[in-house]
Parts: structure tokens; C-alpha cells; sequence
């Protein structure tokens, strides 16, 4: 296995149908119109000498190392910046042409140092390459004229540094940020020599507007900005692709290795969701993974209060099966079950499903989805006839309007926000709803022409006041809704959204949002070529999550923006797999493919390939769980990879849930805080140590790789296994592509999948099968799955979670880029330096009338807890609105949350919380308690030596 | 917020009963008890129809009359 190389042909392909034939060096070349010469040549295999060129950015042409001659025309032309021409004549070698690039050599030589082999660049360098190539033998400037060699270094950022005495000023770097972050934190400061690379106005990049999404790091030609990890390391030897294990966005990486050591993750340029672009997670963020906290030992305890004891993977699962089949025995087949995490790969999910179902003989399994995008399934799948968003991620550059509902994607999806906002500044418009003022509402180039400042807990009112202006004002797509839809459903739908109580100026009153703003935003949407919206949890974490996702799918329908490219209704997942794991199976009522239990084809199916009898009841949802557990009937629970005591509402009955329970089997790279509940712990291990696949919010199913092995000593899936089979379960698999060869053959939207195929096509959308052998990159063009499109009503019922004199306030939660869900990745990196503590934002006027000053601790309370903060005052949310996050434990934002949840399918209310503030002096008595708790609960009994 | 698992279990009733309220009667009360059926694990159709038994206090109309339908076809006569 070597270091997998990718061609960089300087410039950036076109797609243009028109091509163009020229002669290059005597060998004629055919190419798309609008094509550089310096690609047309680097396509054919000659790499013309360049600098400042690369093919993820825009020609520039500043370096002046990769002139041409052209015949016919006058000068040397810059290749990267010449398209080519029909007969065009071209030569890229010639004494002319070595003479000229030597000199341009020697001037960049004579100002760098020349510590080639003790630069951390040295075996990777273009500059060093360049020089090879134009033959440079000596600098006859000499190097003692004035210099930039004692330029100070910059080592502000955790995870890459900047060293100006190496710099070119080719100005990749601040390309990069540009036209593919679309941050422009960084510039040229200066003029002439004293030109330099500047983060913000001269200030270092951790204090500047850099995001570290390494996109400047990438494109650097040279050391000058280099990843911390190289300089430590060295340069890595071998590679692999593989895919991001944080946001559902699923970047694929190449992990650069030396040994077993990780040297860096650089994004792919081929990976088809994130085209060679990354953030600050996937790209730095995975030290978590060799991180000390590590558990790679099992360990059991009898009771919760006892200390953990080491133990074999034999005597641990052992252990787990015997307690889990007494259960059994003792109080039924139903008492048990477990949870599968959307951090694991779609192997891993498929097995623990298979576990619960075939195994403990019931259907009581379920997932984190049930606390963010649930509602997405039910929503989706009764409109359209899926489960899953309509479109690729590429379809955004074919929008003309969008529209963004309670997603933050330039926090939560990074790097697809980059290629959003690249979109928007080609022109593309821009709506966002969304209680705060997220980063996209203005941001450098882009600012949003309507921001639907809604109140928490009215996203239904919102989206039908949107459609009733569409229906009212004559904006609707007949055409489209009589071909697609069924025109009854829709007549009748339309009848509903006409209603007064609908129309922007009645639901003016709930939202807050004026009617004249909801009006020209609705008509943006409407009239647009191509109106496409894209959601987040700001939509499903409502006791209407549901509703919202079903009104956000008749809107798309009633405009006829569904079934091509540029259009649709757009989720964007949160964890890595969340799609896979609900596409896995692992909902109480649905088999893999979203089959309902009761569906006894599908039951069949899986009956002959597995050979036992599956129950056709649904099983319990977490909630339930915790609630049956309360009342003694639940007992038992195998939880992979989630941590359901911080992720889930109402911390406190989890607590008294999982308290209940006579083993809880918690699977998980660390002592996460469930694991202070667990009786069993099963050490995880990362996904850098294992193989399978993962699928991310456009249906991408995509490889992970191994690349080192498991700390732990096996990959999640082959612990799953074990614990299968002291469960008495047959089950044999000798590698992952194994389940997934099972999956596609009793899965009919997976049938055409395979390790193969994902090989082969690099990654595949499903549904992939014999009438879509490649996949399916944009769902609904011929028709609906389902049919005909339904539309459904939707009626806005308000949230029973109501503002008062005693929690006059609502809380609303969400992330922050640096950190990732509960954070036990994130946590455990340097990311932390951005985001130490979950801090609770509040508005100047409601913060002063409670005598709240930037930075002080307070009391944040609801009905269901309290826990206290720092204050952070921002004018980003609204009055009477506060916002935090739920990265840290310390925090436990979860404690003040409440049962509420959707109406469909359980999801929790995370979103509206009626809260009051006070001041505190710091964390309540509840956190020091609980703190006090976790570090009792996480003893470990030193191993007794053998005599 | 509901604070026993029976008063959950009525309460989540009731939100479901509301989500199909705009449908007439007969409808809603097959689409809320289609709904039970899809969705609830049998410990919690037992619960709900003892609590309907018990007289079913908390329920609405609606959410009474698809429970009750669910249970006269779970246990028929």
C-alpha cells in the first residue's frame, strides 16, 4: 500500500459539451470548450511547471512559471489562465521558455530559506518540485539581499502553523479560504516585497476569523502552512480512503499514515460529497481516537455503585448474555433490548438490529435518530414514499433560491455550507427561518435577502402562512401538482391552507415573523427556476416535527420543486450515519429498508436468511424504554456507541431509567456518562481501526477503511457477534462486506450494493438495484416512490411547553463547529481551545433587566431541572429567546429540557424549553452531585497480578 | 409534562388525536388508531386500554373513541 497520489491538473475541469481540438508539443488533444491550456496539457500527461495553480481553485496566473508559446501569438501567455482555441498551436518547452521560467525560479529562490532537508515539507514540496523541473542550478542574485528569512513564525493554531519565511505569496492560501470556505479570513496585506499573507488586519490565525477548516493548508505549495502533526511526524509513507466519522455530510479523507500512526486526514479530491474540501473536525479533530481516556479493556460490575473491574472479552460477554438471558427468564422475552448509534457503521447497525430482532426475539431497538431526524422519516416517507432527502449535495449549484429552516449549516454541515455559500454568490438568493441570527444570515458576500426570525415552537404556522400565500397569490405549479400529485389530496389540502387562521398576517401573532416579510419571502421561493430547501433540527426537535417536515414537503410539491436537480427537500443529518442507521434497520417498527414489521413479505425474507421467527409487533422507542423500565417490565439494554444520558431529554428520568435496569451493556470508545448506569462495559474502537461503510444525508453510502487495528483488539461488529453468539445466535461473518452482501440480498433498495461496487464507483446513492445499477443521486424524477406525491394537513397546534411568570423565557439548543453532539470526540482534542463550556447566550435587554453581565454564571431552570452557565450576551437570538449548546457534560443542558415530544414519533422538544435566569455563583449543588457521581462511578479496580 | 408512564402514554394519545383532527370523525379515528397500532409496543396498547377500561380519564374524544376501536380489534369479542 503506498501514498495514494492525486493528479493536480492546475486548473479546473469544464463541462461544457463543445470541444475543442489543439496541438500540444506536437500531439494533437481534444478537450471540453473553455478548457486551460495547462489542463489540456496536464490531461495528456505533461505537467507544465507552475506555482500558483492548482485544479480546486481559479486561474490566477500570478506566478508567471507556466508560460506557453502559442503559434501565432505574441508573448508567453500563462497556461493556467489561456483557454484553448480550435487548431491552436502550443509548445511548452523551449529555450525561450526554460530561460524565462529559470529566472522567475531564481527571484523565489533567492528569498527562501534553503533548508530543504530539515524542512518539513522536504518529499512534498512544489516549490522544491518546480525548481527540479525548470533545471535550476544556481541563484545569481545570491541570497544576501533584503529577505523575509526572519519572518516570525505563527503557531496560534492548534493544528497547523505558519511560517512566512517560506511563503511565495502565490496567494493560494487566501484563494482557498475564498472561493472554497468562503470565509475570506485571510489577505495579501502589503504591497510590492512587503506583501504577505495576513489573517483578518494583521492579527495571528487563532484570533482571526480562520475557522480552521485547513482548506488554506491543503493549497499551500510550500511549508508555510503546514500541519503540526507533519512537522512532528514527518511525511506519511501510505494511504487510504476513507470517510469522516463526525457531521452527516461524509467527507471522504485519505488518512496518511506512517506505521500504524496517523500523520494527517486531507480530504479527497474525489469524494463526491465534500470535492477535496474539509472542516475543523474531520480534518484535525480525530486525536481523540489515541486519546488517554481510551477504555480497550471489558470491564463488568454487579452493581452500578460498584467500582469497574477489568476483565477477558470471554468473562464480559459471558457475563452480559447470562444476565440478559435471566432476564428473559424472569420477566419475559420483551424485557430487553438495545439501542444502535449513528456512529457506527452501517455493518455494526445492521448486526445489532439482527441481535435484538432474531436474537432476543423481540423489536425492541431503536436508534439516536429518534432524537433528531425521526421526524424526517415519518414526514418524507408519507409524502413522498422515502425516508430520506430528495437530492445529491451537488444540486445546490443548481439553486436559485434558498431556503434554509432551523439548520445552522456552517456550524452543523461545514463544509456543505461552503458549497451553499458558494451558490449564493453566484446569485442564488437566500431565505432563512431561524430563531437566531446563524452565521449565514450575513456573512462575507452572502447575506440573506428575507431572515423569518421566528419564535421557537411555530416552524408550522411559518411554512403553511408560506404556502398560503403561494396558493392565494396564484403562485402554485398546476402542472406539476396535476401530473405528480394527486389532485383531490391536493384540492383538499388547498382548501385547508386558505384557511384565515393560515395566512401570514393571522399567523403573524405565533411567529412574529411580519406578513409582509413571510410574503416576499414566500414569493422568492415560489417564483424561483429552482427553489430548494434545506433543513436541520431546528425543524424535527418539536412536538410538530413532523407536521413541519410534512408542510415543508407540501410546499416543495405545491411549487413543483421536487424531482430534478436544483430543487427538493433537503435534511441535513446530523451524526455521521444517521441515515444508514435508520436505513439499517434499527427503528422499533421497520426492518432494514424501512419495511414495516407487520409487512410480512419483508418479515419472510428475513426469516429464510436468518432462520428464526421475527415478532411483527413494533418494539419500544428510548423513551418507552426508560419509561417500562421505571415500571419494572424493561430490564435489560445493550446500547452501542451512544450516550443517551447527555444526548437525551430529561436527564433525570433517564438517570432513574437506566437505575432501574439489572444490565445496561454500554459499547463505546470511552466512559461516556451512560456508562455511569452500565453494569457491563464493551470497549469501541474508531474508525480509523475498523472497515465498513457509512451513509451520509444525500443516501451516499461510502467506505471506511482500516487503517491501524483496533486498540481494543476487534472492531465493534466482531463484538456484537460474540455477544450474538453467547446469546445462542448462529451467526458467521468473517468480514464486514459480508453483512453487507446480506443487507443487499433481503433489502431490495440495497440490492445492487456491495464492496465491489462501492470500490468500483467510488460510492453509490441508493436506491441502487437492477433499475438504478449506479445508484441515485436525485430521488422523485419520473413520479413519486410512492406513486402520487400526497399532500397531507398539517394543522399548527402550539407547543403545550408554554412561557409563563415563572419560566418567562425559552431555551433553545443546538452546536457549535468546533464540538460535535455530547463531545466525547471533540472534547477529547484540541477543539476545546474554541469551546471550553457550553455557554447560554441571552439578549442585552433581557439580560440586564436580570442584572446579567457578559461572563457571569447563572441559574438556567425549567420545569423538568437546572443547571447553571456562563452568560454570553448577543444580540444573535432574540428577546425573550436563549440559546446553548450540549457539548459538555458539565453542562448537563439536558437536565432543564423536557419530555415533550413530537406527536409522530417521539422526538424530543429540544428546541423550546420555558426557562427562567437567575444569577448563580457557579454549578448548582445537581452538577457538583453529579460530578462527584461520575468520578465515583468511574473506579476501575487496578488488576490483581497473577501469583 | 406528564410525569407516569400512564399519563404519558395519555398524553401522547391525545397529541396524535390532535394531529388528525382536522380530519372528519370517522377518518381521524381510523388514522389515530392506525397510527397506535403501527407505533406503540403492546405493553403500551395494554396500558392505554386498561386506562380506557378504568374509565380513560385524560383522553380526549378522539383519542378515546381510536383507542377503543384498536381494542375491540385486538380483542375481539
Amino acid at each position: 500500500m503506498g501514498l495514494i497520489q492525486e493528479t493536480d491538473y492546475g486548473t479546473k475541469p469544464r463541462q461544457a459539451t463543445a470541444l475543442v481540438t489543439l496541438t500540444i508539443d506536437g500531439e494533437s488533444i481534444t478537450v471540453p470548450e473553455g478548457t486551460s491550456v495547462m489542463r489540456a496539457a496536464a490531461e495528456m500527461g505533461t505537467q507544465i511547471p507552475k506555482l500558483c495553480a492548482t485544479d480546486t481553485l481559479d486561474s490566477f496566473g500570478s506566478c508567471r512559471l507556466c508560460l506557453v508559446q502559442i503559434e501565432g501569438r505574441p508573448g508567453t501567455p500563462a497556461s493556467c489562465t489561456t483557454p484553448v482555441a480550435p487548431g491552436m498551436v502550443v509548445h511548452t518547452q523551449n529555450s525561450k521558455l526554460a530561460k524565462l521560467r529559470k529566472g522567475v525560479m531564481e527571484l523565489y529562490i533567492s528569498d527562501h530559506p534553503l533548508d530543504c532537508l530539515t524542512c518539513s515539507a522536504n518529499g512534498n514540496c512544489e516549490l522544491q518540485d518546480a525548481a527540479g523541473e525548470v533545471g535550476l542550478r544556481e541563484v545569481r542574485y545570491g541570497y544576501e539581499g533584503k529577505n523575509h528569512l526572519d519572518a516570525e513564525k505563527d503557531v496560534s493554531n492548534p493544528y497547523f502553523q505558519f511560517d512566512p519565511s517560506k511563503c511565495i505569496v502565490c496567494s493560494r492560501c487566501v484563494r482557498a479560504c475564498e472561493e472554497i470556505q468562503g470565509t475570506f479570513a485571510l489577505t495579501i496585506g502589503g504591497s510590492g516585497f512587503n506583501s504577505k499573507v495576513s489573517p483578518g488586519i494583521s492579527e495571528d490565525f487563532f484570533d482571526s476569523e480562520c475557522v480552521s477548516c485547513g482548506a488554506c493548508v491543503q493549497a499551500c505549495p510550500t511549508a508555510t502552512l503546514m500541519e503540526k502533526t507533519v512537522i512532528e511526524i514527518g511525511q506519511p509513507e501510505h494511504s487510504a480512503v476513507t470517510t469522516c466519522a463526525y457531521c452527516g455530510v461524509g467527507c471522504t479523507f485519505k488518512a496518511e499514515m506512517r506505521g500504524e500512526e496517523v500523520v494527517r486526514l486531507v480530504p479527497y479530491k474525489d469524494g463526491k460529497a465534500n470535492h477535496g474540501h474539509s472542516c475543523v473536525k474531520g480534518r484535525f479533530a480525530w486525536g481523540y481516537a489515541t486519546h488517554k481516556d481510551r477504555i480497550t479493556k471489558p470491564m463488568i460490575r454487579e452493581k452500578i455503585t460498584d467500582p469497574w473491574k477489568e476483565v477477558t472479552y470471554e468473562e464480559a460477554i459471558s457475563y452480559a448474555a447470562d444476565k440478559f438471558k435471566q432476564i428473559q427468564a424472569e420477566h419475559g422475552k420483551d424485557s430487553i433490548g438495545g439501542i444502535t448509534s449513528s456512529r457506527c457503521t452501517n455493518e455494526e447497525t445492521f448486526l445489532v438490529q439482527k441481535l435484538i430482532r432474531a436474537g432476543f426475539g423481540n423489536n425492541n431497538v431503536d436508534t439516536c435518530a429518534r432524537v433528531c431526524h425521526s421526524p424526517t422519516g415519518y414526514g418524507l416517507v408519507n409524502t413522498y414514499g422515502t425516508s430520506a432527502g430528495t437530492q445529491d449535495f451537488d444540486s445546490v449549484d443548481e439553486a436559485d433560491v434558498i431556503l434554509v429552516i432551523g439548520a445552522n449549516p456552517t456550524d452543523g454541515h461545514p463544509v456543505f455550507a461552503s458549497r451553499m455559500k458558494k451558490r449564493l454568490r453566484e446569485g442564488a438568493k437566500l431565505i432563512v427561518a431561524d430563531p437566531r441570527r446563524i452565521d449565514l444570515v450575513r456573512t462575507p458576500h452572502v447575506e440573506a435577502e428575507h431572515h423569518l426570525a421566528l419564535r421557537p415552537g411555530t416552524n408550522v404556522a411559518l411554512v403553511n402562512a408560506l404556502a398560503h400565500t403561494v396558493i392565494e397569490e396564484g403562485l402554485a405549479d398546476e402542472n406539476f401538482i396535476r401530473e405528480r400529485c394527486d389532485w383531490e389530496e391536493f384540492a383538499e389540502w388547498a382548501a385547508f391552507i386558505m384557511r384565515p387562521e393560515n395566512s401570514p398576517e393571522a399567523t403573524e401573532v405565533h411567529t412574529g415573523v411580519p406578513a409582509a416579510e413571510l410574503r416576499a419571502a414566500a414569493r422568492l421561493y415560489a417564483k424561483a427556476r429552482n427553489g430548494a430547501i434545506y433543513y436541520g433540527l431546528g425543524v424535527t426537535e418539536h412536538s410538530q416535527g413532523t407536521s413541519t417536515v410534512i408542510a415543508i414537503a407540501n410546499l416543495a410539491m405545491a411549487t413543483g420543486n421536487v424531482g430534478r436537480p436544483g430543487v427538493g427537500v433537503n435534511p441535513l443529518r446530523g451524526q455521521n450515519n444517521v441515515q444508514g442507521s435508520c436505513d439499517m434497520g434499527s427503528f422499533p417498527h421497520e426492518f432494514p429498508g424501512y419495511r414495516h414489521v407487520s409487512d410480512d413479505t419483508a418479515r419472510h425474507i428475513l426469516e429464510i436468511d436468518w432462520g428464526v421467527s421475527l415478532s411483527n409487533e413494533p418494539g419500544l422507542r428510548i423513551p418507552n424504554m426508560i419509561d417500562a423500565a421505571t415500571d419494572g417490565t424493561f430490564l435489560g439494554l445493550y446500547i452501542q456507541g451512544e450516550d443517551i444520558v447527555q444526548s437525551d431529554p430529561d436527564t433525570k428520568h433517564m438517570i432513574s431509567g437506566l437505575s432501574a435496569m439489572k444490565c445496561v451493556v454500554v459499547q463505546d470508545l470511552f466512559l461516556n456518562e451512560t456508562a455511569d448506569y452500565a453494569h457491563v462495559f464493551l470497549p469501541g474502537c474508531s474508525f480509523l481501526e475498523k472497515d465498513g461503510t457509512f451513509t451520509n444525508a444525500e443516501r451516499r453510502i461510502q467506505r471506511i477503511r482500516k487503517v491501524m487495528k483496533p486498540k481494543n483488539g476487534y472492531a465493534d461488529w466482531e463484538v456484537t457477534l460474540m455477544l450474538a453468539k453467547a446469546m445462542g445466535m448462529t451467526m458467521e461473518y468473517s468480514h464486514p462486506s459480508e453483512i453487507m452482501d446480506e443487507v443487499a440480498r433481503t433489502t431490495p433498495s440495497f440490492a445492487g450494493v456491495s464492496y465491489k461496487a462501492l470500490d468500483d464507483l467510488g460510492s453509490i446513492q441508493w436506491p441502487c438495484n437492477e433499475k438504478a445499477p449506479t445508484g441515485t443521486p436525485v430521488m422523485h424524477i419520473d413520479g413519486f416512490v410512492r406513486g402520487r406525491g400526497k399532500f397531507i394537513i398539517s394543522d399548527y397546534v402550539p407547543t403545550d411547553e408554554k412561557t409563563g411568570p415563572r419560566f418567562p423565557l425559552l431555551l433553545t439548543t443546538g452546536r457549535i463547529l468546533s464540538q460535535y453532539n455530547v463531545g466525547a470526540q471533540t472534547r477529547r482534542t484540541e477543539n476545546s481551545i474554541w469551546h471550553a463550556e457550553d455557554v447560554l447566550e441571552i439578549h442585552p435587554f433581557d439580560a440586564e433587566t436580570r442584572g446579567v453581565k457578559d461572563g457571569s454564571w447563572v441559574k438556567l431552570a425549567s420545569r423538568a431541572g437546572e443547571t447553571s452557565l456562563r452568560a454570553k450576551i448577543t444580540d444573535r437570538v432574540a428577546p425573550g429567546v436563549v440559546y446553548t449548546t450540549f457539548h459538555h457534560p458539565l453542562t448537563q443542558a439536558n437536565v432543564i429540557t423536557t419530555d415533550y415530544s413530537d406527536w409522530a414519533t417521539n422526538c424530543p422538544e429540544y428546541k423550546v424549553t420555558a426557562v427562567q435566569i437567575s444569577l448563580s455563583n457557579g454549578p448548582t449543588e445537581w452538577q457538583n452531585e453529579y460530578n462527584a457521581h461520575s468520578a465515583q462511578a468511574r473506579r476501575i479496580v487496578p488488576p490483581v497480578a497473577a501469583e | 409534562m406528564s410525569h407516569g408512564t400512564i399519563d404519558r402514554l395519555v398524553y401522547m394519545a391525545n397529541q396524535i388525536s390532535k394531529a388528525f383532527a382536522h380530519d372528519p370523525e370517522a377518518k381521524a379515528v381510523a388514522e389515530i388508531s392506525d397510527h397506535l397500532k403501527k407505533f406503540w409496543e403492546k405493553r403500551m396498547l395494554a396500558q392505554i386500554f386498561h386506562h380506557l377500561d378504568e374509565g380513560g380519564e385524560g383522553l380526549d374524544p378522539l383519542a378515546k373513541q381510536a383507542v377503543a376501536a384498536l381494542q375491540r380489534k385486538a380483542q375481539p369479542a
